[in-house]
């Protein structure tokens, strides 16, 4: 019973397992299996049984490959866990690049080496709690500040806006962040000034604006005088000179997500006469 | 009358306490399960899938100290993908050993002292050796 029940479930999985690369950039649904390229080469002739004999049977040259966010590993193949499109980028030297899935969400997990901005809650002995829309607060030591030291301490109040990096985020731990880097500079990290406005957007959003070729910045940019400071946690901090310009900034920015470039045109051109 | 046991007795006792301990210890009863090594690597974070901008933008002159932080990191992140280019140098390799080549010298003349001279001016190719060996007293033989 148990032979055959395994044997069912085997030509299920074997029906729906499709390749990676045939799928790339189509949208997938958690619960799919995807086939590595080189087992697809393995499986695709030989299907029926028999497979061509290899001169190297033994040494196969894997490369590499890096299954990103929202797949995982299921013995050779990537297994889904999120619903969105399939991506997919070749690698710079070496390894066999990175697939993942580019979806769609508002709450934030904590990732190791994420620029968020969190909000300063407590503050208990040595260390300050921040929130930073996870699961729980991070917390964040005062001496990770530049130049910080046990008589120097930095002016953190509860209320702070901060701009840093989790150097600890896994699902067994609480999340620790850092307002430094590796070699104890800033590097622009730390509390973030006075006045602005702090809002929320979908983390999708947050990596549109980010990319290198967003259309979205470049326009904004050439508005008015302004400042921008986005948080891989779905958070956005803009000041400009006057609190309407900021307000009309903070509008856009959420905006933006659904409308089409013709639209978002349109406004920016209203804007710029006004 | 022997106090104490044998050694060979005290043995036999300390192997029957190592069996006893070794058999409560708890063992999974299961075959033996091949490692496969994976060539598969999970990673929960973008910044590895796509590149992304650096995080804090300032436009139009609104906070200069962001704008250059801006020029620094998404320069640094453009430089790390096109592998360094050699920095075009301004002194070619062979010039700077020359330059040492004397330069060693002619500081050396400086703090060398007057009786010291002579070794400096020996070479006939004109380039300036250093001191061989310091002059010690030569005890008179009697």
């Amino acid at each position: 019973m148990a032979e055959a029940a395994s044997v069912a479930a085997e030509c299920l999985a074997g029906c729906r397992a499709r390749g990676a690369r045939s799928v790339l950039g189509q949208v997938v649904l958690p619960g799919e299996e995807l086939l590595l390229p080189e087992q697809e080469d393995a499986e695709g002739p030989g299907g029926a049984g028999e497979r061509p004999l290899s001169l190297n049977a033994g040494a196969r040259s894997r490369v590499r490959v890096i299954c990103g966010p929202g797949l995982r590993r299921c013995g050779d193949r990537l297994l889904v866990t999120k619903c969105g499109r399939l991506r997919h980028k070749e690698p710079g030297g070496g390894g066999g690049g990175v697939y993942w899935v580019d979806s769609q969400q508002k709450r934030y997990v904590p990732v190791k080496g994420d620029h968020v901005i969190g909000i300063v809650t407590a503050k208990s002995g040595d260390i300050f709690k921040v929130d930073v829309g996870g699961s729980e607060p991070a917390s964040l030591s005062y001496l990770s500040f530049e130049g910080a030291t046990k008589r120097n301490r930095p002016n953190v109040q509860v209320g702070d806006l901060i701009y840093g990096q989790f150097v600890v985020a896994n699902k067994d731990m609480e999340p620790e962040m850092v307002c430094i880097d590796s070699c104890g500079r800033a590097n622009g990290m730390g509390v973030i000034g006075q006045d602005g406005l702090l809002f929320k957007v979908t983390l999708g959003l947050i990596r549109k604006l980010l990319a290198p070729d967003c259309e979205i910045i470049q326009e904004v940019g050439k508005l008015y005088p302004l400042e921008i400071v986005f948080g891989m946690n779905g958070r956005i901090w803009v000041k400009a000179k006057t609190i309407q310009q900021t307000l009309i900034l903070a509008n856009i920015l959420e905006a933006c997500e659904h409308m089409t470039s013709d639209q978002r045109k349109q406004i920016f051109s209203r804007l710029a006469e006004s | 009358m022997q106090r104490g046991l044998d050694s060979e007795t005290k043995k036999q006792l300390e192997e029957e306490e190592k069996k006893i301990i070794s058999e409560e210890h708890w063992y999974l009863d299961l075959p033996e399960l091949k490692e496969k090594e994976s060539f598969i690597i999970e990673e929960q974070s973008f910044l590895l899938c796509e590149d992304l901008l650096y995080g804090r933008m300032s436009f139009r002159g609104f906070n200069p100290e962001v704008e250059k932080l801006m020029l620094h990191m998404n320069a640094k992140h453009k430089a790390e993908e096109v592998e360094d280019e050699t920095v075009e140098l301004d002194v070619s390799d062979e010039e700077m050993a020359r330059r040492y080549e004397t330069l060693v010298g002619t500081i050396g003349k400086k703090f060398a002292r007057k009786r010291d001279h002579a070794n400096y001016e020996e070479d006939e190719n004109g380039d300036i050796q250093p001191i061989k060996a310091k002059k010690m007293f030569l005890k008179p033989q009697d």
